[in-house]
């Protein structure tokens, strides 16, 4: 105990010495996130839309006039058959078509879920991804509308669910801000980023200088030297981690709606899986370059063009979907979303909390097994 | 322990890389409390049989026993016995003088009265009594290297492995360091260190000489001298030392020849041979201005250049 002790102030000490290294864990970060930040601010302004109203009636007219109204969409065709509208979008005059079906009125008032399909252009994946967003605000906004309306009406409380829903994935991202929906997956990017290259650094360097030899010969257990390594790298992802959700609530005003404690759990779930990653390096890796490279190219460039950060899993090819399954911060960041915009916790999100673990103390069992083997 | 114990003894150690063989079925023995040199050129596989001594490299085979226990059966053991310092600094330039020491007393388990006392040993030693707060970086080479030998025997170990400890040092620096190995070893600590200075095997009570895996001679320093060179040294001092070491060279009489400073020294094959014939061969027929000539006892020096160039001509 005394051993991992001297170990965390030794390598906290030489940290706070070393200004490069600060400076890419704590300024890196701030920069990154408020940089990135702005650049996320992708808002599309107009979507170029077309009608496909099979209803004709009032209801379904209020519909449209309050996509109208919302001042991101421009009507600017009516079709008249699915024809009509594919060919719409074949021709690159629209990016959506949103089809109306038979009875929507009808339906409405006999309370039963109604669904609104909405084709794309799905070649701007963002673009589309955007209006999809802005599509499910307006459709549930118009489903609280007629929730509210009926109960005024009727005195009676109906389920939101039982009135209307586009037939899409779940609303979240009120204001229709991409940055909120970018700003939690940069944070998991930023941690990542941080504990991954202190832990291949840190190793690789002792390994550089003579000093891991000369810890080897000393009746120091191998366990004690990984852990000496992983708690001082983990307090640091932490400040970085703190630092970095200051700035997303004070600076961008995202506000975590779900339970910051919840949040860093998980993050700890997450920063093992790449402490695990980093000692693996650290093994392969000769030199400090070795590593750097192999943490660049090997881990972060997969994980941050996979993970769902920086484009949508659905719109990759099946195979490469199957490849994001493996990679631990595309749980993350679906946990951070989750927790940040949805306000969910454990109960909706136990399956990736499970994963993030699994994954977490599998890669750091066989890295340190590895390190072990290599050290003796 | 009885002080006719073996420290250390090594069997047939043998490592290869890949066809490569870095040390070849070398054996030898230390006893307790000596130091004991272990020479040869760079390269020659010095490091490498230190490193599986201490048990960083597993030999390909052979075996070796340290402070008793073998190497390739107990080596947690044999941990517990040594302290080394490796041919790298091996300590963490980033940190002060006090933290450092603290760091490995922590590593050793060393907490309390007894590391108040290690540390305090180690700060007198290494002459930074003082200057605990200071960034071992800037320490002068020599402090260094005092500093890091203090530390490698900070828990008192009964063996301490010293992988070039004086190289790239100056020599004031290196002839205090080697007063501290004496007082080491006067303290009962087996010392083996390594070197490819030869005027350090002076100091060593063993030594022995490697080269290219092999090991070439072994024994005190005396016992050097006296076995391995028979023939005669003599020690010449002229005008023009080159031209004669070149003009010495070429006769059938001359074995080896080399230069100290401004004297060449010559072992002879032929021991009937003498100062006239040195006189003859440069003043009378080459002009050159002769100073003396001595017969000598060899130095150390001599006597591993002998052993080198038979070793070469051996090989091939
Ligand atoms: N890990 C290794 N892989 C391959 N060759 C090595 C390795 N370590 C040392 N050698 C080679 O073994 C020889 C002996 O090296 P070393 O023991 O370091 O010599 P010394 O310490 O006497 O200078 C050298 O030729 C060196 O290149
Ligand atoms: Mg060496």
């Amino acid at each position: 105990m005394k051993t991992i002790y001297e170990f965390i102030i030794k390598e906290l000490l030489q940290f706070k010495r070393d200004k490069k290294m600060r400076a890419v864990v704590f300024m890196a970060p701030i920069l990154q996130l408020i940089l990135l930040g702005y650049a996320a601010n992708m808002d599309v302004d107009i979507v170029h839309t077309a009608i496909f109203d099979q209803d004709k009636t009032a209801t379904s007219r209020e519909f449209i006039k309050n996509f109208e109204e919302s001042g991101y969409f421009a009507i600017d065709y009516y079709a008249s058959s699915y024809e009509d509208a594919t060919e719409l979008i074949d021709m690159g005059k629209t990016i959506v078509v949103i089809v109306i079906p038979k009875d929507f009125e009808k339906n409405l008032n006999r309370r039963e879920t109604v669904s609104v399909q909405t084709l794309f252009e799905g070649s701007d994946g963002n673009t589309s991804s955007i209006a999809l967003g802005y599509i499910q605000g307006i459709t549930n906004r118009f489903s609280k509308k007629i929730v509210t309306e009926t109960r005024d009406k009727y005195g009676v409380n109906l389920a939101l669910s039982g009135s209307l829903t586009p037939e899409v994935r779940v609303w979240y991202n009120p204001e229709m801000k991409t940055r909120n929906y970018m700003v939690p997956g940069i944070m998991g990017v930023i941690l990542m980023i941080t504990t991954l290259s202190l832990m291949s650094m840190a190793v690789v360097r002792e390994r550089e200088i003579g000093t891991l030899e000369q810890l080897i010969v000393t009746p120091i257990k191998s366990y004690q030297l990984i852990l000496g390594k992983l708690i001082p790298f983990t307090m640091i992802g932490f400040i970085v981690l703190v630092i970095v959700m200051l700035i997303m609530t004070q600076w961008f005003g995202i506000v975590v709606r779900g339970n910051p404690l919840f949040l860093l759990f998980t993050a700890l779930l997450f920063v093992l899986s790449n402490l695990g990653l980093g000692l693996f390096i650290s093994t392969v890796s000769k030199t400090q370059q070795q590593a750097m490279m192999a943490s660049v190219f090997a881990v972060m460039m997969p994980m941050i063009y996979l993970s769902g950060f920086a484009f949508p899993i659905e719109n990759m090819p099946k195979v490469v979907q199957y490849i994001t399954h493996l990679l631990p911060l595309k749980y993350f960041i679906t946990i951070l979303r989750g927790i940040v915009l949805k306000g969910i916790g454990f109960s909706a999100l136990w399956v990736e909390t499970l994963i993030l673990f699994g994954m977490g103390a599998g890669i750091l069992i066989i890295s340190s097994l590895r390190f072990s083997k290599k050290v003796e | 322990m009885d002080i006719q114990m073996n420290s250390i003894e090594v069997k047939d150690l043998t490592k290869q890389f890949g066809s490569f063989t870095a040390v070849d079925k070398v054996s030898f023995t230390v006893k307790q409390g000596e130091i004991f040199g272990f020479l040869g050129a760079n390269g020659a596989g010095k490091s490498t049989t230190i490193r599986m001594l201490i048990g960083i490299l597993e030999p390909t085979s052979g075996d070796a026993l340290v402070g008793g226990y073998s190497i390739m059966k107990q080596p947690d053991k044999v941990k517990t016995q040594i302290g080394y310092m490796s041919q790298k600094f091996s300590l963490y330039n980033d940190l002060t003088v006090e933290e450092n020491i603290r760091f490995f007393a922590g590593v050793y388990g060393l907490t309390g009265k007894k590391y108040e006392e290690r540390k305090k040993w180690v700060l007198k030693v290494a002459n930074l009594e003082g200057k605990e707060k200071l960034l071992t970086n800037s320490l002068p080479g020599g402090i260094k290297q005092r500093l890091a030998l203090g530390t490698a025997v900070i828990h008192e170990p009964k063996i301490v492995f010293l992988d070039e400890p004086t190289s790239g040092v100056d020599p004031v620096s290196r002839r205090n360091f080697w007063d501290l190995i004496n007082d080491l070893s006067a303290g009962g600590t087996t010392v083996l260190v390594t070197t490819h200075y030869l005027d350090e095997a002076e100091f060593c009570n063993d030594i022995i000489l490697i080269n290219a895996g092999r090991l070439i001679a072994q024994g005190n320093a005396k016992a050097l001298k006296t076995n391995y060179i028979k023939n005669t040294i003599l020690e010449i001092e002229s005008d023009r030392v080159v031209d004669s070491m070149g003009i010495l060279e070429k006769e059938d009489w001359v074995g080896e020849t080399s230069i100290f400073g401004n004297s060449i020294h010559i072992i002879l094959n032929d021991n009937a041979k003498g100062e006239a014939d040195v006189r003859d061969i440069l003043t009378t027929k080459n002009s050159i201005n002769v100073h003396r000539v001595d017969k000598i006892v060899p130095t150390l020096e001599d006597v591993f250049i002998h052993l080198l160039e038979k070793d070469k001509t051996n090989v091939s």
